[in-house]
């Protein structure tokens, strides 16, 4: 059961990444830079599932899907940095507790 | 036990210890760090599900471009790292009991409904098979579109990034035509009355 490869191992190797990456996010509430590596980890577990069905299932658009995401996930991570530094450069710190002037 | 298997095992231990250390570690560098390696090591388990071209832009994209892009910025920002750290041992059992659910949810219905589902061997791709001829044939006929739309997302990405962080113009020494109409002479000329004192 265990030593031939199936599609199970690596949903179960996704299952894992994806909660790695929801405990990143619980960890380091207060890290900003920290959480968005999760988010990142998380879009990889995402992907990890995307392409064993896309394997499994021998359809390519599940591929195609993980190419969209690698795309959409660089400019987001990008955006999220140059937010960071911005907010950096205003408040000189990114210590996530710090971040109330919208609490109105 | 199957070379293969032991190849996917080998990798995914490696993989979940640096996922692991990603949120665990201390410092922000080396938790980047590790980070590459973890995308490095989701790479190579996307060759042995025969992706080849998503796991060399894995590696091109991630490792190569956007993790440098969290290195120079975790390296610019001066940040205080007792300050972000605090509360990391307070939420840990939340974290930890959060996480263990998730993967016995899901772990159960992946064994629940899926095992033995698609176990049958895949056919292997013969010699003349090539991923990536594949993947572009599909992505520029049937997912042109989509295609267009990513680049027209990056195009966004690149614009959004820089005008964020533009600084606004460098101070130059001209000087401003609508500044200087509106100049009083009282700005300019201060005019002292004072007695006139006679040389001994």
């Amino acid at each position: 059961m265990l030593t031939t490869l199936s599609l199970s191992h690596f949903l179960i190797l996704g299952a894992i990444l994806f909660a790695i990456g929801i405990v990143g996010v619980f960890l380091n509430r207060k890290n900003l830079i920290i959480i968005l590596m999760s988010i990142e980890l998380i879009l990889l577990a995402v992907n990890m599932n995307f392409i064993a069905f896309s394997h499994y299932m021998q359809d390519l658009a599940g591929q195609l899907f993980v190419f969209f995401i690698l795309t959409v996930a660089a400019a987001e991570s990008a955006i999220g940095l140059a937010i960071l530094v911005v907010l950096f450069r205003n408040l000189k710190t990114i210590h996530v507790d710090d971040l109330d002037s919208l609490k109105g | 036990m199957e070379f293969k298997t032991f190849v996917f095992y080998f990798v995914s231990a490696i993989l979940v210890y640096a996922s692991l250390r990603v949120v665990t570690l201390r410092n922000p560098v080396h938790a980047a760090l590790h980070l590459v390696l973890a995308f490095f090591s989701a790479s190579g388990i996307w060759v042995l599900l025969q992706a080849e071209f998503l796991a060399i832009a894995l590696v091109l994209v991630y490792v190569g471009a956007v993790m440098v892009l969290f290195l120079f910025v975790v390296m610019m920002l001066d940040i205080n790292l007792d300050r972000l750290r605090e509360g990391f041992w307070t939420y840990l059992p939340l974290g930890s009991i959060v996480a263990l659910l998730m993967v016995a949810e899901m772990g159960l219905f992946i064994y629940g409904s899926f095992y033995g589902l698609l176990e049958s061997a895949v056919p292997q791709a013969d010699r003349g098979y090539s991923n990536v001829q594949a993947v572009g044939r599909l992505l520029f006929t049937e997912y042109v579109y989509p295609f267009e739309l990513a680049s027209i997302i990056l195009l966004v990405g690149i614009v959004a990034a820089t005008a964020l962080t533009l600084r606004g113009k460098r101070r130059s020494k001209s000087v401003s035509p609508g500044e200087q109409v509106f100049i009083k002479a009282a700005d300019r000329v201060r005019v002292l009355h004072m007695p006139a004192e006679r040389p001994d």
